[in-house]
C-alpha cells in the first residue's frame, strides 16, 4: 500500500489522559490496573478504569448521545489537541472529505444494562430517557463523532470484537487509496460494562490478579477501557510531504481463523496469515521489523497461539511485548491504543516492557521484553485478534 | 485521477419477509409475481457442524443463507467446490447484533443472578455471524464487520468496493438485520429478519450479471412503486439495497440511488451484462 501519514494521535486509558501520561507510564513500566470496583460489579478481577469519564459533559445539542462510551470518546477527542487537528483537516479538505472509521465491541451497551434495571413494572418498557440509537448501537460513537465535528461524508463503525480498531486502519486506508476521502478519523473506544466483565468471567478468561501476558503462569485477562484516535492522511501530496520522523502506516493485513468463536487457532494460523499479509502490504520482510506489539491478552490459549505464530515467522530475533499489563485489555479499543503505543515507540525510541509479567513462558521462544528499553525501531508491527477468529496486523514506520 | 468505485456483480442472495430467495425477489421486482407478505423463514444452516448448528441464532442462519445463495450464483458453491467460497473476502454489515441474545443478557444482568452463559456472551459480539461463516466455510480470507445503523448497507458496500478495487479481491457483501424483542423493539422497531448478499469482483467473468459504479450524491432514493416493498425498504436497513436489486431484476441500465448517511447518499450506475 501507499504509506499514509498519522498526522495526529491521542490515547486515553487507565494509564492516563493523553500521550504524555501514556508515554511516562510506559517508560516507568507502570500499570494502571486496580481491583475491580466498577459500578455494582462483584468480581474478583482487576480492571483498567479511566478516571473522570463520568465528569465529561456532552454539548447540549448532542445530549441524546450521553453515555459512558461517548463521554470517553469526547474526552479523548479533546486531548493532545486532536480535535483541533481534525478541524484543521476539515478546513483543508472539506466536511464531506474527512471520513470516520471507529472500532468498538460494546459501544454504549452499559446504558441499556442500566435501563433494564428501570423497566416499567407494569409494561416492561424501558425508561423514556433511554436512547438506543445514540448510545447502545455500535455506530453510536461514529455518529457522535460525525455530529461533534459537523461532518457530512462517509462514516462507519467496525465491530469485530478485539480486532475492531486495528481493522479501521485497513478500511480507512482503502478509501484513502480510492480517493473517496482525503483524511480519516480512525480509532476505537470501548468502555467498561457488565456484559464484558461478567461475560469474560463466564468464559473463565478473567484473571484474579493483574494480567501477566506471556508469563509461564498467566491465567487470564484484565479488562480495561480506552479511547485512541489517529488522523490519517495521504503522505504523498506535494503540500503534505511528511516531515522526517513522522509516523506512517505502511501496511495492513487481515485474516480469519475459521476455527472457533472464542478460542484462537491453536497454532496461530490466522495470526500468521495476518502478519504475512501486513508484511506484503508494506513491501517488507520479517528482517525489517524491529518491534512487535503483541495482542498478548494473557490467557493461556491466546498467548500460546500468537507466540507460536510470531516464533514461526520471526524466530526469536524481534523484541516483542504486550502492553496489556499496563493498560488492561481495552477490547475494541485495543487496536487503536496499541497503534498509538507503536507510534510512541517510533518517535520516542523506546520499546515498552510488560508490567505484571515476571517469568517468560519458556514454551514460547520469542524475544519477549519484560522491561522497556531504548532502541531505534524503524518498522514496528502491532497485532490485534478477536472473537470469531478476526485477525488484523498493522505495520508502522517513520518517514526518512 | 481517482479510480472509480466499480465492480462486477457476480451473484445475488436475498431473504426477506415474502422474498425467500433471489429468484422470487427478482420475479416480484419485475412485476411478474405479486408480493405477498409472510414472515421470513430462516433455513437451517446445513453447512455448520452439528454443535454450532444447534447454537445458530436467527442472525447466523440469515447471514449464512444470503451469503451462500450469492456465492453459489457466483460459482463459489460450497457443495461443489469448498475451496472457492473460502477464497471470498467477506464484508458483513448489520445495524445490530443478535437482538434476542442481547435482550436475554441485559435481562439477566439486571437480575440478582448475573452469571451469564458463556455461549450467550460469545454470541453477543457484532461479528458472531461472521465468525460462524468462517467456521462453516473454512474461509481464512479477510472478513470485515460493519455497523452504520440505518446506513449499514451503504457502509458495507463502500468497504466491499474498497477491497474489490484496491485489493483486487472478489468480495462477498452480506448485509443483514434482525429484530429485537420487547422492550428493545419499541426503541428499535426492525420488524423481521432480512438480508442481501452480493458477490462483487474486480474483473468481468462469464458469470457477471452487471457492472456497478458508485458515486456520492445528495439525491435521495426513489420510493419503490410497490407500497409493501417500500415499507420494507424503510423498515429494515439491509433492504435499502432494494432499488439496486429492482434495477438488476429489470435488467435495465441506468442509475439509481441507495440511501446511505444523509446528506451523503450513493448513486449507483448499473450496466447489465
Amino acid at each position: 500500500m501507499t504509506p499514509l501519514l498519522l498526522s495526529a494521535t491521542t490515547a486515553t486509558t487507565c494509564l492516563g489522559r493523553g500521550l504524555a501520561a501514556t508515554r511516562s507510564a510506559l517508560r516507568e513500566g507502570r500499570s494502571g490496573l486496580a481491583p475491580c470496583a466498577f459500578e455494582t460489579v462483584e468480581l474478583a478481577t482487576w480492571i483498567g478504569e479511566v478516571p473522570g469519564v463520568d465528569n465529561e459533559r456532552l454539548p447540549a445539542p448532542l445530549a441524546a448521545y450521553d453515555c459512558r462510551n461517548n463521554r470517553l470518546t469526547q474526552m479523548a477527542l479533546e486531548t493532545d489537541g486532536f480535535a483541533e487537528r481534525v478541524r484543521q483537516a476539515i478546513a483543508r479538505h472539506g466536511r464531506d472529505r474527512v471520513g470516520i472509521f471507529l472500532g468498538t465491541s460494546t459501544a454504549g451497551i452499559l446504558q441499556t444494562e442500566l435501563a433494564y434495571r428501570r423497566r416499567d413494572p407494569q409494561t416492561g418498557a424501558l425508561p423514556a430517557d433511554f436512547h438506543y440509537r445514540t448510545t447502545h448501537n455500535s455506530f453510536s460513537l461514529a455518529e457522535f463523532t460525525r455530529d461533534y465535528f459537523g461532518l457530512t461524508g462517509m462514516a462507519m463503525a467496525i465491530s469485530t470484537a478485539c480486532s475492531s480498531s486495528a481493522k479501521v486502519f485497513a478500511a480507512a486506508a482503502r478509501q484513502l487509496a480510492l480517493g473517496s476521502i482525503d483524511a480519516a478519523i480512525v480509532g476505537g473506544v470501548d468502555t467498561l460494562c457488565l456484559t464484558t466483565l461478567y461475560g469474560f468471567a463466564s468464559l473463565q478468561l478473567t484473571s484474579p490478579q493483574p494480567c501477566r501476558p506471556y508469563d509461564a503462569e498467566r491465567d487470564g485477562i484484565s479488562i480495561g477501557e480506552g479511547a485512541a484516535f489517529a488522523l490519517l492522511e495521504r503522505a504523498d501530496g506535494v503540500a503534505n510531504t511528511p516531515a522526517a520522523g513522522s509516523v506512517l502506516l505502511l501496511g495492513t493485513g487481515e485474516s480469519s481463523d475459521a476455527y472457533h468463536m472464542s478460542s484462537p487457532h491453536p497454532e496461530g494460523l490466522g495470526a500468521r496469515l495476518a502478519m504475512q499479509a501486513a508484511l506484503r502490504s508494506a513491501g517488507l520482510g520479517t528482517a525489517d521489523i524491529d518491534y512487535i506489539n503483541l495482542h498478548g491478552t494473557a490467557t493461556p490459549a491466546n498467548d500460546a497461539a500468537e507466540g507460536k505464530a510470531v516464533a514461526a515467522l520471526f524466530g526469536d530475533r524481534v523484541p516483542c511485548s504486550s502492553t496489556k499489563g499496563a493498560t488492561g485489555h481495552t477490547l475494541g479499543a485495543a487496536g487503536a491504543v496499541e497503534a498509538v503505543i507503536c507510534a510512541l515507540a517510533l518517535t520516542d525510541g523506546f520499546l515498552p516492557g510488560s508490567p505484571g509479567t515476571h517469568r517468560r513462558d519458556p514454551a514460547l521462544p520469542i524475544d519477549y521484553l519484560l522491561q522497556g528499553r531504548p532502541a531505534h525501531p524503524r518498522h514496528v508491527l502491532s497485532n490485534s485478534f478477536g472473537f470469531g477468529g478476526s485477525n488484523c496486523s498493522l505495520i508502522f514506520g517513520v518517514a526518512p | 485521477m481517482n479510480p472509480p468505485l466499480t465492480a462486477w456483480l457476480e451473484g445475488v442472495g436475498c431473504l426477506a419477509p415474502g422474498l425467500p430467495d433471489w429468484p422470487t425477489a427478482r420475479a416480484v421486482l419485475r412485476g411478474e409475481q405479486v408480493y405477498a407478505h409472510v414472515p421470513t423463514v430462516l433455513p437451517a444452516p446445513a453447512i455448520l457442524p452439528p454443535a454450532e448448528r444447534r447454537r445458530a441464532s436467527r442472525v447466523v442462519k440469515l447471514a449464512l443463507a444470503v451469503g451462500l445463495e450469492a456465492a453459489a450464483q457466483a460459482g463459489a458453491d460450497v457443495a461443489q467446490a469448498g475451496a472457492d467460497v473460502a477464497q471470498l473476502a467477506t464484508v458483513f454489515s448489520a445495524s445490530g447484533a443478535d437482538g434476542h441474545n442481547c435482550h436475554a443478557l441485559c435481562e439477566q444482568l439486571a437480575s440478582d443472578d448475573r452469571q451469564i452463559s458463556p455461549t450467550r456472551f460469545h454470541n453477543s459480539v457484532h461479528n458472531a455471524a461472521a465468525g460462524y461463516w468462517g467456521i462453516a466455510t473454512g474461509a481464512m480470507a479477510p472478513c470485515q464487520v460493519i455497523c452504520a445503523y440505518d446506513a449499514s448497507f451503504g457502509a458495507g458496500l463502500l468497504d466491499a468496493l474498497g477491497q474489490v478495487v484496491v485489493d483486487r479481491q472478489t468480495t462477498l457483501l452480506i448485509a443483514y438485520d434482525s429484530e429485537y424483542p420487547e422492550p428493545l423493539f419499541a426503541t428499535r422497531p426492525v420488524p423481521d429478519c432480512a438480508g442481501i448478499g452480493l458477490v462483487l469482483a474486480p474483473d468481468r467473468t462469464p458469470r457477471s450479471l452487471a457492472q456497478i459504479t458508485v458515486r456520492p450524491t445528495a439525491a435521495v432514493a426513489e420510493p419503490l412503486a410497490d407500497a409493501a416493498l417500500e415499507t420494507l425498504r424503510i423498515a429494515i436497513p439491509a433492504l435499502r439495497a432494494l432499488p439496486l436489486l429492482h434495477r438488476l431484476a429489470l435488467g435495465e441500465g441506468g442509475s439509481l440511488v441507495v440511501d446511505y448517511l444523509p446528506p451523503m447518499q450513493l448513486s449507483i450506475a448499473l450496466q447489465p451484462c
